[in-house]
């Protein structure tokens, strides 16, 4: 007891004193210039106030982000279940395995998902005759499946990326060990590797919901009328700029949002990992 | 020796920027869309041509001022026209009332009608709302058409594009049973190979609140002066027989309209 309250009176150094150097000048400038920027978005919007802006157009604005996020929700499962032959092809021995996902994911990687979108919806679109006879026109007569089928097939290779980034990031030790106390392959994939690989792709697999979420508004421009169409639309009716600040705002309120679920979830399945 | 440099470069700074400053006064800066023929149109090699091209410089002749021209999607053409991207659009656009809240408008420059275009196979008869009921309408987003389509045809599906010749691709590929736009726009790409699939249902009588009378010049508002420029040279095109020229040279018909 007594040593306890000795050891608080140890004398600390003092801290050291918190001049004002340039740097910490220059952080006060930029803070404040970034508060004055929210400040005058702020008194903008509200200088802008218009309730018959928001009767009118409010509803549109609910169901753009209905799409929005369903769009997205929909293909990054999709996305999900797909990277997993994607990612397993990618680090199989096989040649022809690993050289076909290699290619897959080197395709859509490297073109920009406005061009894959345009390509399934106009492209498929003029191979009619040979779907109708497949029975698959059904579902690229719609632009939103077509949508779908794009922004999966996009997302999966990234998440293939990230997945096998993640599992090649789990040191070799791991599987020995496990092989050593006599456990199948897939169980050691399943009960030791995945568990310790999803701590380090939780991160990156945040980020690409949230580019998902970004990348959707260009989905407009074949006919599927998400947050950023109808803002577009909106744009196009009214001329006003507010509409383009509302979207913004809407879209940092989704991603808001996702980092923190994202930081939340991290704190939650690294609790063994803090002291 | 320095001092005599910097007061030279100064001296042809100053030169320059009066260049500058006097050749951007003479050139007048036309926004245009560029995908919608046979009135505007981007070419392959980038050119931009098309009747309301051919009426701007006409126009430019007329008012003896150097003009170039400049594309520019078609939802973002008023507020790059407000934001000074460019001076005046000559690019068909509608005069209606919305749009005159926001820029100010020339007199007509020339008038066709809206019309239905649809696959020749249709069971589409005529124009009204019952003949589209339960159909998916192909329009370009932003336009007088989406407008009269959205009013119009309640009962059926209307589905906006960005430009004219995306819901062009969705009627041929059969996405949409029909497509609502100009006349001529529909005509000429139905006389062309892309347009085979289809044919024209009929035309719609103008409505005077929505499609307005007729396309006009917009320019910024209160540039009364360029607007009165722009209608002199209107009248002076019409009367010298250059309009009547460019207009033979794409259409077999009047398009200017009646006088209104």
């Amino acid at each position: 007891m007594s040593l306890a309250t000795d050891a608080l009176k140890v004398d600390r150094p003092p801290p050291p004193a918190r001049g004002w150097s340039r740097q910490r000048i220059l952080g006060h400038v930029l803070v404040g210039l970034w508060i004055a920027l929210g400040i005058g978005m702020v008194v903008y919007l509200v200088a802008a106030w218009n309730p018959e802006f928001f009767q009118k157009y409010a509803p549109g604005y609910i169901s753009g982000l209905g799409i929005t996020l369903l769009l997205v929700a929909i293909s990054i499962v999709l996305g999900a279940i797909l990277s997993v032959p994607i990612a397993y092809a990618r680090m199989s021995k096989n040649p022809i395995l690993s050289g076909f996902a290699y290619a897959y994911v080197y395709f859509f990687r490297g073109t920009p998902l406005l061009a894959q979108t345009f390509l399934v919806y106009y492209g498929v679109g003029s191979f009619r005759p040979e779907l109708e006879m497949v029975g698959l026109w059904g579902f690229f007569r719609e632009a939103f499946n077509c949508a779908i089928f794009a922004f999966s097939l996009n997302t999966a290779a990234y998440q293939a990326e990230i997945l096998r980034g993640a599992i090649e990031s789990v040191p070799r030790g791991q599987w020995e060990g496990a092989a050593s106390l006599g456990l199948h392959k897939l169980q050691t994939m399943w009960k030791i590797i995945l568990p310790q690989a999803l701590i380090v792709a939780l991160r990156p697999y945040g980020n690409e919901i949230i580019l998902m979420i970004k990348g959707s508004a260009i989905v407009a421009i074949i006919t599927v009328y998400d947050l950023m169409g109808i803002t577009r639309l909106t744009y196009a009716r009214t001329f006003d700029f507010q509409s383009y600040i509302w979207a913004a705002i809407i879209y940092l309120v989704i991603v808001e949002t996702l980092r923190h679920g994202v930081e939340w979830i991290e704190r939650r399945i690294t609790i063994h990992l803090h002291r | 020796m320095r001092i005599a440099l910097r007061i030279a470069l100064a001296a042809s700074a100053a030169l320059l920027t009066l260049g500058v400053a006097q050749a951007q006064e003479k050139t007048l800066r036309i926004g245009t869309e560029g995908a919608y023929p046979p009135f505007n149109n981007l070419t392959a090699d980038g050119q931009l041509v098309g009747f309301d091209i051919d009426i701007a410089k006409a126009l430019c002749d007329e008012m003896k001022v150097k003009c170039t021209f400049v594309a520019q999607d078609w939802d973002g053409i008023i507020p790059a026209l407000q934001a000074g991207k460019f001076d005046a659009i000559v690019a068909s656009m509608s005069i209606t009332p919305e749009r005159a809240e926001k820029v100010d408008f020339t007199h007509k420059y020339y008038n066709t009608p809206p019309a239905i275009a649809a696959p020749k196979d249709t069971d589409i008869k005529g124009v009204t709302k019952e003949d589209l009921a339960g159909k998916t309408i192909g329009v370009q987003a932003s336009t007088t058409h989406f407008n009269y389509s959205t009013k119009t045809y309640t009962e059926s599906t209307v589905k906006p594009y960005p430009t004219a010749q995306e819901y062009q691709l969705d009627l041929a590929n059969g996405r949409l049973d029909a497509a609502n736009d100009d006349v001529v726009v529909l005509q000429q790409w139905l006389d062309s190979p892309d347009g085979a699939c289809c044919k024209l249902v009929g035309t719609i009588k103008p409505v005077i609140e929505i499609h307005g009378p007729g396309a006009g010049i917009a320019v910024r508002k209160g540039e009364t002066d360029l607007v009165n420029k722009f209608n002199a040279a209107i009248d002076a095109i019409r009367a010298n027989g250059k309009y009547k020229e460019i207009n033979d040279k794409y259409f077999k018909y009047d398009v200017y309209g009646g006088e209104s």
